[in-house]
């Protein structure tokens, strides 16, 4: 918040970078949720080359992480490449679609060494793989695991951990909401 | 039976070196936690953890070499204790003695650690054998300077067996090596510091490093000798130190205070300072200490008393 | 509470192949039976001994084990290994305000020469089998204390894929202490119980988990996948 000087100039910035990258790359979404963070979203097709001209001709030379998130409703997962612009200070979020099922896209790790970390990292927790990034098949945190993928939303953690680990008897468990009424407010009603 | 006499003198010799040199380590130990600010170990706390770790009811061998380190480490140290007159004049505590026994007991302080590098070398944990190629580089760097002292104080007093050296610094204070041939002490101080283990040397054990070096892998009865020899060897090297240099001792409470003494040297250098990588002590040893150690030798030959 | 993507859930295979839940059973020991070391290649498996462990018999004269109960309480040495989020807790233990040295309790830096495991927290499976590794390569008698509810019944982790709800199930446990982390004076006043326990002569972990092995073992398996090192690492 201290670029008082520079505030004005990220914000013009940011959307004129974005009509640019809508008029080369045919992007949509797009999001202006700060003045120095933005979101918008590619086909699957054209991510590499936006990365390329963000990277090279953009500044946006830093790839802070790729994470995705798994829109089960739509049997889609949207991945996500956040990048930085180290002279503007300025963060953009390149989002991409791709199919749940047989889910697989093509690796960047020829554009940031580092995102062969996150690769490995997805393939492991939602089973998304990248065909030629380095390792991506070895564990990574996970020893011998023999489930499926652990952060897909249709795993259920409670009835796995049922089935393979050994419970104490006699562990009881309250409803968080419920009991913090009962015992803050127990004069008020339903809210 | 004179010699069973002299057997049975020497027995209580090891006796009161080890429960003193168990209790100076608690005593040391004590004063450095008031000095933290807490309370510390109980006086007693080294023989309990020596019955301790005696009596493990499970052992893990690796085979005849590992077993014999220990042994090999408590003969040197039982048999450099042998041949220094603990207090000068005494019939129980003056041991064997004979021409040459100097040259003996710097022998022994060597060889337990050699013993000690087989065994731990055996027992086949990565960290022993590290830590044992670190002891042995120390040791052979800081015996130059040690032996250059030796050598000095040799030929000081035309002799090579300790009670006649210890005979020589009688009289009055300034009969000490401290005072005839300083450059003869401080050198061999120096090389104490790395005899000692404390820091700016420990590296060879670095606890936080290597878990413990040499000894990772030796455990219940192993680790047992290992402890009783420790308090056994430093008694035997601070008593060679006391007859060498700082003229002897010919009572018990003397010989006391002089061990405290010598012995708060290290560790008063030791709280000071961090530790060195093998290579800078190397390099240390053979620099300053080894040049006073000559200029020892050489004040000796052609200037001295 | 209900989790929320129940509509959308999968179902499992209804596999529930529990091992009994009951305490283990009193076997008379696995005497000169033979590991399988199945989880080590051929040429590791002639490296590594396939014995069963023994257990080891007190001191026949009983004040000499009496004795000796006392020493063992008087000087007990801790591993130094912070398995979990309690590790943090162990580091004040040592300084100068809940001073542990006065009790005799110091920290040893291997399994060998140590005598008292603490699992601090929560255990994933990874971390699970390199406890099994150093509990069983410590000697003679040894002690384990839990600490936290989460080697109790499972804590704050309870549904994680990934962590153990129960430590007695997997190593035998001499002492729990409860908290989420319990404070340094916490974890004194368990070190204060846990020398009653072994100066009564409680305290036989030990000599429990040889005689129950193959139940031990058996619970250890169906956790851990990857078991690539032999079935008891002496």
């Amino acid at each position: 918040m201290g670029h008082a000087g520079l505030q004005l100039v990220s914000k013009e910035f940011m959307q004129q970078l974005c009509e640019r990258l809508t008029q080369r790359f045919d992007c949509d979404q797009i999001l202006h949720q700060k003045d120095d963070l933005s979101f918008l979203r590619v086909d699957k097709d054209k991510l590499e080359s936006t990365l390329v001209y963000l990277k090279t001709h953009e500044g946006f030379v830093h790839l802070s992480f790729v994470t995705v998130i798994d829109y089960i409703e739509d049997d889609i997962f949207r991945l996500s490449y956040m990048l930085h612009n180290y002279e503007s200070k300025t963060d953009l979020a390149v989002q991409t679609e791709i199919s749940r099922t047989a889910s697989t896209m093509h690796s960047i790790h020829h554009l940031w060494a580092q995102a062969w970390t996150y690769q490995r990292e997805l393939k492991e927790m939602y089973g998304i793989d990248f065909p030629g990034s380095p390792r991506v098949n070895d564990e990574f945190v996970l020893e011998g695991w023999d489930g499926p993928p652990p952060m897909l939303r249709d795993f259920d953690t409670a009835a796995f951990c049922e089935e393979r680990f050994v419970e104490r008897e006699g562990r009881e468990s309250q409803d968080v909401k419920q009991t913090m009424r009962d015992n803050l407010y127990p004069e008020r009603g339903e809210v | 039976m004179d010699w069973a006499i002299s057997i049975f003198n020497y027995i209580v010799t090891v006796v009161v070196v080890l429960i003193y040199g168990l209790l100076l380590y608690a005593f040391i130990a004590k004063t450095m936690a008031r000095v933290q600010g807490r309370v510390g170990i109980p006086i007693y706390q080294p023989f309990l953890d020596i019955i301790q770790t005696y009596n493990k009811r499970t052992a893990v061998t690796h085979g005849v070499m590992f077993d014999l380190g220990p042994v090999f480490r408590l003969a040197g140290g039982l048999g450099t204790l042998a041949f220094i007159p603990v207090i000068y004049g005494s019939e129980v505590f003056g041991n064997f003695h004979f021409a040459g026994d100097l040259l003996l007991v710097m022998y022994f302080v060597f060889f337990g650690q050699l013993g000690m590098a087989l065994g731990a070398g055996e027992s086949g944990h990565p960290y022993a054998s590290m830590g044992v190629s670190r002891g042995l580089a120390q040791m052979t760097a800081f015996e130059v300077p040690f032996a250059l002292a030796v050598i000095a104080v040799f030929v000081q007093y035309d002799s090579a067996s300790i009670t006649e050296i210890v005979a020589a610094q009688q009289g009055s204070i300034y009969n000490w090596t401290l005072f005839t041939n300083p450059f003869a002490v401080i050198a061999a101080m120096f090389a104490f510091l790395g005899m000692s283990m404390y820091p700016p040397f420990d590296l060879v054990t670095a606890p936080n490093e290597i878990p413990i070096g040499p000894p990772t892998e030796y455990h219940g009865p192993y680790l047992s000798f290992l402890q009783t020899n420790r308090s056994i060897f430093a008694g035997a090297k601070l008593i060679l130190f006391m007859n060498l240099f700082f003229g002897g001792a010919t009572n018990l409470p003397i010989m006391m205070i002089k061990l405290w003494a010598i012995y708060m040297i290290p560790v008063l250098i030791g709280v000071a300072f961090a530790r060195f990588k093998v290579e800078h002590a190397i390099r240390f040893f053979l620099g300053i200490p080894t040049l006073i150690g000559i200029i020892a030798v050489l004040y000796v030959q052609y200037w001295g008393t | 509470m209900n989790d929320i993507d129940d509509k959308l859930k999968i179902d499992l295979p209804q596999a529930k192949t529990h091992s009994p839940s009951g305490p283990p059973g009193d076997g008379t020991g696995p005497a000169n039976s033979v590991l399988e070391n199945a989880g080590l290649s051929l040429e590791d498996q002639q490296l590594f001994c396939d014995a069963a462990p023994v257990p080891y018999e007190p001191y026949s004269p009983e004040f000499i084990e009496r004795f000796h109960n006392w020493i063992r309480a008087n000087s007990m040495w801790v591993l130094a290994f912070g398995t979990g989020c309690g590790a943090i807790e162990l580091n004040p233990l040592m300084t100068s305000r809940f001073d542990a040295n006065r009790f005799g309790i110091q920290m040893r830096p291997t399994p060998r020469q140590a005598s008292v495991l603490i699992v601090a927290g929560y255990s994933s499976v990874k971390t699970l089998k390199r406890i099994i590794r150093s509990y069983e390569q410590m000697q003679g008698p040894k002690f384990v204390i839990g600490l936290g509810i989460c080697t109790i019944n499972g804590g704050m982790y309870w549904d994680s894929y990934n962590t153990i709800k129960r430590l007695d199930r997997y190593i035998p446990v001499d002492l729990y202490v409860t908290g989420c982390m319990p404070r340094p004076e916490a974890l004194l006043a368990g070190f204060m119980e846990l020398k009653r326990k072994i100066k009564a002569g409680e305290c036989d972990g030990a000599n429990r988990y040889v005689k129950d092995f193959e139940w031990y073992k058996a619970n250890q398996k169906r956790v851990i996948k990857k078991w690539d090192m032999p079935d008891y690492n002496w």
